[in-house]
C-alpha cells in the first residue's frame, strides 16, 4: 500500500501561518494541519475527498488557532 | 563539505526500506500519541506514545531506568538490537526517544533522516499492521545525566554565562508575544525567555524535506549566535522535545561535547515564582 497524491501547501488560518498536507490512502483521503512555527500539528482528518479532508482540517485548526492569545511586549 | 560528526546516527530512508524486517532491527515510530501511526506507517514499524510511554505519567520526568527496561523488552529490543527511531514534526519526538535511549545507555540507535514527513513524501510502502514482536530482556545502564540538564545547572548558566543557552522556540515565543505555539493551550504563566538565551528555532537545522541539513549549514546557523561548541551548550524549548532535536543536531551531527536537554524547559522556567524573565528579541 502506498501513499498517493501527497501534496503540501503554505496558507494563512485566523492569521497565522499554516501547512496542509493532504493524500490519499486507499479509498480515504488523509490531511493534517501544521502551524508553520514552530510547526507542531494541530489536527489530522479524513475525508472521502482531498476537499472534504482539507476542509475538515482547515477548519478545526481555525478554531484552535481563535484561542492563541497574542501579548504586548 | 564536512561529514557530520557522527553520521551512523542517523540512517536515510532507502536504508530502512532495505532493512525495517531484519532481526537485528527494530523500527519505532515516535509521535505525541499513535494516531499518525495508527493511519498508516513504516511497514514493520511499531509505535511508542510521547505521552504515555515516554515519560512517567505520574510525576513530572522521563522513565525511570525500570520503566525504560520495560519499554525496550516489551518491544522486542535487546541490548544490540539496531533501534531505528522515526517520527512526525521532523522528528521532534523521535528526537526524544533518541535522547533517553543515550540517557539510558543503548549502543545503536539511529533517527530517519527526514522522518514521517520524508518517507510519505518519497510514496514509499506503508502499512496499517501492526507487527507482533516477541519480549526481549533487556538491561539498561544506569542514566547518563550528563546528557540532561536540571534547573540548577540553567540557573547558574544564566546568571553566570557559563554555558550557552540555546532557545529553539519560534521568535514569538522567545519573545514573549505568545505562551504556547499557535493552536495549542497555554502551559506557562509568564512569556519570554531565559536571560542570555539565544533563539535558534529547531526548524532552521532542517531541509524542506525534513532532511537535516548538511554540517556545514549547521555550523553556519549555529555559529552565527555564537554556538560553535568552545564552551557547554544547554538547549531548551517549551518540554523538550523541540529541544532535544536541537540536542541531537549539535551532539551527533556537529559533535559538540558538551550538550545538555533542558526538559524542564519553558514549561518549567515560566512558572516559576521569582524567576528572571527576559523579554522581546534577543540582546
Amino acid at each position: 500500500m502506498k501513499i498517493e497524491e501527497y501534496q503540501e501547501r503554505k496558507l494563512t488560518v485566523d492569521g497565522w501561518d499554516v501547512n496542509l498536507t493532504s493524500y490519499r490512502l486507499g479509498a480515504e483521503w488523509h490531511a493534517k494541519a501544521d502551524n508553520v512555527s514552530p510547526g507542531a500539528t494541530l489536527c489530522r482528518t479524513t475525508g472521502t475527498t482531498r476537499e472534504e479532508a482539507e476542509e475538515k482540517a482547515l477548519k478545526r485548526a481555525e478554531e484552535l488557532l481563535a484561542r492563541t492569545r497574542r501579548h504586548q511586549v | 563539505m564536512t561529514e557530520y560528526a557522527h553520521p551512523e546516527a542517523l540512517v536515510s530512508t532507502e536504508w530502512v526500506a532495505q532493512h525495517a524486517k531484519d532481526p537485528t532491527v527494530r523500527v519505532v515510530e515516535v509521535d505525541v500519541d499513535t494516531k499518525a501511526y495508527n493511519e498508516a506507517h513504516v511497514p514493520g514499524a511499531i509505535a511508542w506514545a510521547w505521552n504515555t510511554q515516554l515519560c512517567d505519567t505520574v510525576r513530572r520526568d522521563i522513565l525511570s531506568q525500570p520503566q525504560f527496561e520495560a519499554l525496550m523488552s516489551a518491544s522486542g529490543v535487546a541490548p544490540d538490537t539496531t533501534l531505528v527511531i522515526y517520527g512526525d514534526n521532523n522528528n521532534w519526538f523521535a528526537a526524544w526517544a533518541f535522547w533517553q535511549a543515550k540517557i539510558y545507555g543503548h549502543k545503536d540507535v539511529r533517527l530517519m533522516n527526514g522522518g514521517r514527513k520524508k518517507w510519505l513524501a518519497e510514496g514509499r510502502d506503508v502499512s496499517v499492521d501492526v507487527p507482533h514482536v516477541a519480549a526481549a530482556e533487556y538491561h539498561a545502564r544506569a542514566a547518563d545525566v550528563s546528557l540532561r540538564a536540571f534547573l540548577p545547572r540553567v540557573q547558574e548558566a544564566s546568571a553566570h554565562r557559563s554555558a550557552a543557552l540555546v532557545d529553539v522556540r519560534s521568535p514569538q515565543e522567545f519573545k514573549g508575544e505568545i505562551l504556547a505555539p499557535p493552536g495549542l493551550p497555554e502551559t506557562c504563566q509568564r512569556g519570554g525567555h531565559i536571560p542570555g538565551a539565544r533563539n535558534i528555532p529547531w526548524g532552521k537545522a532542517c531541509n524542506d524535506d525534513g532532511s537535516f541539513k548538511s554540517a556545514d549549514e549547521l555550523r553556519a546557523l549555529y555559529a552565527k549566535e555564537g554556538v560553535d561548541g568552545s564552551k557547554p551548550v544547554i538547549a531548551y524549548c517549551r518540554i523538550g522535545e523541540r529541544s532535544s532535536h536541537t540536542w541531537f543536531v549539535l551532539k551527533y551531527l556537529l559533535g559538540f561535547e558538551n550538550v545538555t536537554n533542558y526538559d524542564g524547559s519553558w514549561t518549567e522556567w515560566g512558572n516559576l515564582v521569582g524567576a528572571e524573565v527576559a523579554r522581546g528579541a534577543a540582546a
